[in-house]
């Protein structure tokens, strides 16, 4: 078997699901670089704009679905980081239960955001 | 079972010139990692004024853009997007036990590949900033 140089614990559903968010984002990522910036440029962004984009039930499914991914991609890959400078005991649930709460805070916003762009609803 | 590949101390940034391929990889992976979840929140910050009016979302957006600083931002942003997602491919495919022996090759390939990628955007990015 080969070998894996890899910091993290290669086990459990917060290794595996790292790896499932990257794929997911590495497409979408470059997909909203390229939307904003190449296709539209990010000058000319308007709310009609937005809107225009946010009102096909698609696009809005896969920006939430991007929001999510990309939170739990990042906030994890922080609490990965973080632990592998030595974080545990009192500290490392402290900062396990922040992390979780920036979280949803985070996500709960951006669906309001997302909701405020759109007509669907 | 997985083996934790004995790395000495990166965090001692002292010992920054006898960093391996390896070693600057990781850094910069971390790096560009903690710019993209720090943006993260800005970003949603930013775009929640479309929660108050759909004029204010359009003025803050263009009031932003026509800040030189922050085309050059953005510029920056991408290149630290680009890193992310280039090298984080070529992480996939370690995990995947794929190119194993090629991996420092592939990371000069993620850096260059990021460059040009970079450099290319500019003119898109700085576009009637002057």
């Amino acid at each position: 078997m080969a070998e894996y140089y890899s910091s993290f614990e290669r086990k459990g559903t917060r290794w595996l699901l790292q790896r499932i968010t990257a794929a997911f984002l590495v497409i979408v990522l470059a997909y909203h670089f390229m939307l904003l910036h190449f296709v539209n440029h990010a000058a000319e962004i308007t709310f009609a704009g937005t809107q225009a984009r946010m009102s096909q039930v698609s696009y809005f499914a896969t920006m939430v679905l991007f929001l999510i991914t990309a939170t739990f991609h990042g906030v994890n890959g922080v609490y990965n980081a973080l632990i592998n400078q030595g974080l545990d005991g009192t500290q490392r649930t402290v900062v396990k239960w922040v992390l979780v709460v920036a979280s949803v805070l985070l996500i709960v916003q951006g669906i309001r955001v997302a909701i405020a762009m759109t007509t669907i609803f | 079972m997985s083996q934790s590949y004995d790395r000495g101390l990166v965090e001692d940034f002292g010992r920054w010139q006898e960093f391996s391929a390896g070693m600057w990889a990781w850094v910069l992976h971390k790096f560009t990692g903690w710019v993209l979840i720090g943006y993260l929140f800005t970003h949603i910050a930013v775009l929640s004024t479309a929660t108050v009016s759909g004029e204010v979302y359009t003025e803050t957006i263009q009031g932003l853009e026509s800040l030189l600083v922050v085309r050059f931002l953005e510029v920056g942003l991408l290149g630290v997007a680009v890193f992310h997602i280039i090298n984080g491919v070529r992480l996939l495919f370690v995990d995947l036990g794929v190119g194993l022996e090629n991996q420092d090759k592939a990371f000069y390939a993620a850096l260059i590949a990021t460059a040009a990628i970079t450099v290319a955007s500019i003119p898109t990015f700085l576009m009637g900033a002057f």
